[in-house]
């Protein structure tokens, strides 16, 4: 089956809906499906619901999707970067959900792996608790959390071959795999892609049958915070 | 005198024992880093990485290699990468021997508030909250008050809670203190600060 397409337009072709739950890979800006989202906008799909661990800044990454108002709701762990997202949530045109990040992170894990919901003590105690089922375990108070299940899962990672075995580079994974997991299609976009044999088998890092459709494309990886320190110290 | 941001995480970093794996919270736990010195420490960044190195030089900046706090960092020969869902599990799964975090408010039975100011701060808890439920040993490091000379060490938090009883040290401007059955233990005071001025300047109870 072909899995590799010839941009993101073609590789979302007949996957959106409005009102969709898409999840999203990712941590700020590093890692982030960013040519997809670019093409979500152009779509114009919208009323969706987001899973993505932040929201980007104003004018890049999910930032560009809550700026056309395609987006009712996020379900994140930390906004704090992206102003627009602030005015729309604080005057009640954006719903969101805050998610401790673990607790994201195995949301969707979970779903991916056939687990409808688990026990936490993240957020025991705290509003997150709020209207969750409380269940002791050795004494301890633990709260039930529910898998995320996605409609559509976009991520990138650095290298696919074609099968959709693929490797990330560096902190660029984080939310990527759980995200590609927990869709019902999983779009990857990627730096590069390669032929069957030419990623070592024993170091793939998600193996191709979460992947369904795979383009390769040039991303602009923008920095969020450079931090550098001087050589004279060194 | 009280201890500057740079004393305070002098002093947390002699919380740090060798061989420990740690996470740093963004703001003056971050500058623990620098004063660990001879020991072994593993830092650990929840987005996905342990061994984290310090900032990069000029031009060696790598957009796929960021910290929590979304700032460029290096790798180190021990380093290793990893998703978030095995981020959490260690940190959940008590992996990580102590944690240093901000706070804005504690209270007297070890609860923590540092993620949200209803109506005004809505940033979100970020990874605050599995940390605090997950990690073995919890230092919180903060001003001993607020701007308007009010203690930020109470008899019971006002703001949204980030954890229930997970403070273990609280390290201030104005000293160490412990909490411990019935209220916070004077440590240590700042050098120059006397233990009467600590507890004026303390609304939770101190035994």
């Amino acid at each position: 089956m072909k899995k590799v397409y010839g941009s993101a337009q073609e590789a979302l072709d007949g996957l959106l809906n409005d009102g969709m739950l898409i999840a999203a890979g990712g941590f700020g800006l590093c890692g982030i499906p960013e040519l997809l989202i670019d093409a979500i906008v152009e779509s114009g799909v919208k009323d969706l619901t987001v899973a993505s661990n932040n929201a980007g800044v104003d004018d890049f990454g999910l930032g560009k999707l809550l700026a056309t108002r395609q987006v009712k709701k996020m379900m994140s762990s930390y906004v704090g970067e992206n102003a627009e997202f602030m005015r729309q949530y604080l005057s009640g045109e954006l719903e969101l959900e805050f998610n401790p990040q673990g607790t994201l992170a195995e949301r969707m894990r979970a779903a991916g792996a056939g687990i409808p919901g688990f026990y936490t003590k993240t957020g025991v105690g705290t509003v997150i608790a709020e209207g969750k089922e409380v269940k002791q375990f050795g004494g301890q108070d633990y709260i039930l959390e529910e898998g995320i299940f996605a409609d559509l899962a976009i991520v990138k990672a650095w290298k696919a071959d074609t099968s959709g075995n693929c490797i990330f580079r560096k902190t660029a994974r984080n939310f990527n795999p759980p995200a590609a997991m927990c869709g019902k299609i999983c779009v990857m976009e990627v730096e590069e892609i390669v032929e069957p044999g030419e990623l070592d088998p024993d170091n793939i890092h998600l193996p191709g049958i979460y992947v369904h459709r795979i383009i390769k494309g040039e991303h602009e990886k923008r920095i969020e915070k450079v931090t550098t320190r001087s050589r004279e110290n060194a | 005198m009280p201890w500057d941001r740079n004393q305070m995480a002098a002093r947390a970093a002699q919380e740090l024992e060798d061989g420990m794996y740690v996470n740093l919270g963004i703001g003056i736990p971050t500058l623990v880093a620098n004063y660990v010195g001879d020991k072994d420490i593993t830092l650990q960044s929840e987005n996905g990485m342990l061994g984290m190195g310090p900032f990069p030089y000029e031009g060696e900046e790598d957009p796929d290699l960021i910290n929590a706090g979304k700032q460029t960092i290096t790798e180190l020969p021990k380093t290793a990468y990893f998703d978030s869902a095995m981020s959490f599990g260690m940190i959940r799964g008590g992996k990580i021997a102590a944690a240093i975090l901000g706070a804005m408010e504690v209270a007297e039975n070890g609860d923590l508030a540092n993620w949200m100011i209803p109506g005004k701060l809505v940033k979100g808890m970020g990874g605050a909250m599995d940390l605090v439920a997950g990690v073995e040993k919890v230092v919180v490091v903060m001003d001993h008050q607020n701007k308007a000379g009010e203690s930020k060490l109470l008899k019971s938090c006002t703001l949204p809670l980030t954890g229930t009883g997970v403070v273990d040290r609280i390290i201030t401007n104005l000293g160490v203190l412990d909490v411990v059955e019935g209220g916070l233990k004077i440590v240590e005071c700042a050098e120059g600060v006397t233990e009467e001025e600590l507890r004026a300047a303390t609304e939770a109870t101190i035994v």
